[in-house]
């Protein structure tokens, strides 16, 4: 195929061309952008818990009057009891949060109480002996917290527990060289002794603040024990959640109903709790694939009616051309190739381009680097649909027959 | 002139329906991009307006660094108040008018049985309140200064839970009892729901519901009633086990809000928290260099990050593919224009003027345009009802497709288009009447 013919045809027109080129190197940027964004936040949202999320539901129990630390962890204590007695019901613990629950309680973990920049953020989850069990977590080093051992604490007391269970993640981070059971860490409270190490638990927050510190955490040996009131984590036997969920609700309150538990959010399925945390991130990827996908059937359009119209102008020309002696693959390959030219030109211009906007989206958004990978995927989709496009008009001119050349007008 | 424009509309549409497919490429084009755009126009409207437009400069948040160099964010004090620094600034009494807040959550027994308790959130704050942030008021009034100071069980409550409790009739002067303590009620509020929540971003509530009740900061603080928000205690750990020591202690919960009328009580109240940093630095409290903060509401929406991320990369995206489909309009209308070479020849060789035949396909375009508005409006519409797909419900309800947005999107089409149309006109009307007429 001669380039060189098309290009002279191209130079007599360069509005259209660079029209083309230009459609196509604004839909490469702004489609590969939507495409990382779409990647990000779907392995945003694929992040484990690290728990048993299909039998856990969580219940925020929250207490009428202001009854003080002492009631509230006997209340406290009854309720586990009604709710171990449902049934279905495999384990319950009592605490100030759970994973992507968005907000609560993050402190700062030293080595050595002198020190004024902290080791690590961390993520603090109170709990009792049933944490690991009712969570579903994997103990990899050291033990669970004897019964014993629990606490009670208000929120204005002093975070100083003498023994906790940190997560694999921040005994990495903090005994870098293994064996982290033993060791002790400083909280803002006080210290306390490593006693065990759980696999994987994330912390409650998955938003890119909390990012720092996603999977530290430690666990506190401690009821707490508010007047505002607490989470009860309840995990049921396989396929018994929904009926479960029903029955502790009637129980509690038949136990005791000067008690608020909300409608909206006071008994969260944890299907639920994951589909409310990652609310935004599949919306974004939602608005990202709709905007590519008809962005690309626009820029496909805009191809299909520029090229029709450079087909209808020149049909003579192809008619010409037939007569000499080109065969319809020739005229197909010419309106191919001439395609493909601009297209090059247009996905040239628009990786560039891409570049741009996603350096924009870093400093502006502290959004991470796009990926060349995408960038060449948004290359690849695009001179595809380039050449997709071209299809119908360019067979359109094949069909033109010779006897074209002779007509006049 | 008029019987011009008619003539160049009826050439228009004559010509629009004699190229179907390309006229339908460039309605669908326009119409997809103006949507796009006006859709998440919408949502950024709804979240990055002032919500208090009317005193919006006159109202500031007042900080003072209680934690110093060592345990600061980047230097900036903490986003709210102690106890201590609270008290203080409502004591000096420095500004026209001042408030302290902090979030309550309490709960209301209903005298029916049958019904379950529910929690009723709103604030305990200062009596200035309602008169600094414009709160409207259905039955009664704002209890006053003199119940501050009395510490009085007083509250006021919203149009919606006086709905709830007492069937919308006017309850002043009703009692209601929340988590066993009796409050007389003073005032029953309009519905009012500024959004974002500007007064209270510390804890993050912007696009919370509405709050329904108000009660006196300092008779909270006699029935030791807790937050029902963040309390930020920072990393030097002064948190105290008591309810006094938990008062005197540095961790921050409060947030305060003064009302500044012009240039000069601004600078007045720098100075006073300046003047009160040094003081706190003399007597031993801190051992830094005052370093305080006074932003105005929509300086404090702006630090804070009020606006949602996601509103402002889907506006500059939408932008982009608003500006894509313009470029595509470019195109398709040079195609369709110059097809129409030989016809602008003959009309120019009879003697239409370049002028007309500016007028000719700008009204052309502007047609296209209108059309492009009409299938955007819908697109719009349609686009209104996903928004909950998008973005959480709290922000997705306060977006509404209303006249001023359907004005926006039919002018924003009909404008775009025309200004597509420039490049192709020029174009057309270059064409040489000779040369067309040689030629064929």
């Amino acid at each position: 195929m001669q380039i060189k013919p098309i290009l002279a045809a191209l130079r007599r027109h360069k509005a259209g061309t660079l029209l083309i080129a230009m459609q196509i190197a604004l839909t490469l940027a702004i489609v590969c952008n939507a495409l990382f964004i779409i990647q990000e936040r779907l392995a945003h949202l694929s992040e484990p818990t690290g728990i048993d999320e299909a039998n856990i539901f969580v219940v925020k129990n929250e207490w009428v009057g202001a009854p003080d630390t002492i009631k509230v962890d006997a209340m406290m204590r009854e309720d586990l009891q009604v709710l171990r007695q449902v049934p279905g019901v495999q384990d319950v613990t009592p605490s100030n949060s759970y994973p992507l629950r968005g907000n609560g309680w993050d402190d700062a973990v030293k080595l050595n109480p002198e020190q004024l920049q902290d080791t690590s953020g961390a993520t603090i989850y109170f709990a009792d002996e049933h944490f690991i069990d009712t969570l579903g977590l994997k103990l990899t080093a050291g033990r669970n917290f004897r019964a014993e051992e629990i606490g009670r604490m208000d929120m204005r007391y002093k975070l100083a527990p003498p023994v906790v269970i940190i997560t694999k993640a921040l005994a990495d981070k903090l005994f870098p060289d293994g064996n982290a059971v033993g060791k002790t860490i400083y909280l803002i409270g006080g210290p306390g002794t490593v006693v065990g190490v759980v696999d994987l638990l994330q912390a409650q927050s998955v938003d890119r603040w909390a990012s720092g510190f996603a999977y530290r955490s430690v666990i506190i040996p401690e009821r707490l024990a508010m007047s505002l009131g607490s989470f009860y984590i309840v995990r049921t036997k396989p396929g018994q959640r929904d009926a479960a969920m029903r029955a502790a609700y009637t129980a509690l309150f038949a136990h005791n109903p000067r008690r608020v538990i909300n409608d909206d959010d006071g008994m969260l399925s944890f299907t639920e709790v994951r589909s409310r945390a990652y609310e935004r991130d599949r919306g974004m990827a939602i608005l990202m694939g709709v905007i590519s996908v008809v962005l690309l059937a626009i820029t496909a359009a805009g191809i299909v009616g520029l090229t029709s119209f450079w087909v209808g102008q020149r049909r003579k020309q192809i008619g010409v051309r037939r007569a000499l002696g080109a065969t319809r693959d020739d005229i197909l390959r010419y309106f191919m190739t001439e395609n493909l030219l601009i297209s090059f030109g247009g996905v040239l211009l628009g990786a560039f381009l891409a570049i741009a906007i996603n350096l924009w989206l870093v400093t502006r958004f502290e959004m991470h680097r796009l990926s060349m990978v995408y960038l060449l995927i948004g290359v690849v989709i695009l001179l595809l649909l380039g050449q997709g496009a071209v299809l119908a008009p360019a067979m359109r001119a094949s069909r033109v027959p010779p006897v074209e050349a002779t007509r006049s007008v | 002139m008029s019987g011009m424009f008619v003539h160049n509309l009826r050439l228009g549409a004559a010509s629009l329906r004699r190229n179907v497919l390309l006229t339908a490429l460039m309605i669908m084009s326009i119409g997809f991009g103006v949507a796009a755009s006006m859709v998440t126009f919408a949502v950024f409207r709804a979240v990055s307006g002032d919500p208090i437009p009317q005193k919006s400069s006159r109202l500031f948040v007042p900080l003072i660094d209680n934690r110093g160099p060592q345990y600061n964010r980047h230097g900036e004090p903490p986003s709210a108040l102690n106890y201590v620094d609270a008290m203080a600034l409502m004591r000096a009494h420095k500004a026209a008018r001042q408030t302290m807040l902090f979030p309550v959550g309490l709960s209301v027994m209903p005298d029916d049985p049958h019904r379950m308790p529910f929690k009723a959130v709103g604030y305990a704050t200062y009596s200035d309140f309602f008169a600094m942030f414009d709160v409207p008021f259905l039955y009664g009034n704002g209890w006053g200064g003199e119940q501050d100071d009395a510490r009085a069980p007083v509250i006021v409550i919203s149009r919606a839970l006086n709905q709830k409790l007492f069937g919308g009739s006017n309850s002043v002067g009703r009692q209601i009892t929340l988590d066993d303590r009796q409050y007389r009620i003073v005032g029953v509020t309009d519905t009012w729901d500024p959004k974002p929540r500007f007064f209270d971003i510390f804890n993050g509530n912007l696009y919370a519901d509405p709050s329904q009740i108000y009660i006196p900061f300092t008779y909270a603080m006699t029935q030791h009633i807790d937050t029902y928000g963040s309390n930020n205690c920072g990393s030097d750990g002064k948190r105290g086990d008591s309810w006094d020591s938990w008062l005197q202690g540095e961790c921050v919960w409060i947030s305060p809000w003064v009302e500044l009328d012009d240039a000069a009580q601004v600078q007045a109240y720098r100075q006073f928290l300046d003047g009160y940093a040094r003081e706190q630095r003399d007597a031993g409290r801190f051992n830094w260099a005052p370093n305080n903060r006074l932003r105005d509401v929509r300086e404090w929406l702006d630090f804070q990050h009020a606006v949602p991320p996601e509103s402002r990369i889907s506006l500059s995206l939408a932008l982009g593919f608003l500006v894509i489909c313009l470029v595509n309009t470019i195109g398709l209308l040079l195609a369709k224009f110059m097809r129409r070479a030989p016809e602008i020849g003959v009309r120019r060789a009879l003697g239409a003027s370049r002028a007309d035949i500016y007028r000719q396909f700008l009204a052309e375009a502007a047609m296209v345009g209108l059309a492009g508005g009409a299938l955007g409006l819908v697109l719009t519409a349609m686009g209104m009802l996903g928004l909950g797909l998008v973005f959480e419900p709290q922000i997705a309800r306060l977006a509404q497709l209303d006249a001023s947005l359907v004005l926006l999107t039919l002018l924003v089409a009909i404008v775009a288009t025309v200004l597509a149309a420039f490049y192709p006109t020029w174009r057309a009307a270059q064409v040489q009447p000779a040369w067309q007429l040689k030629s064929n």
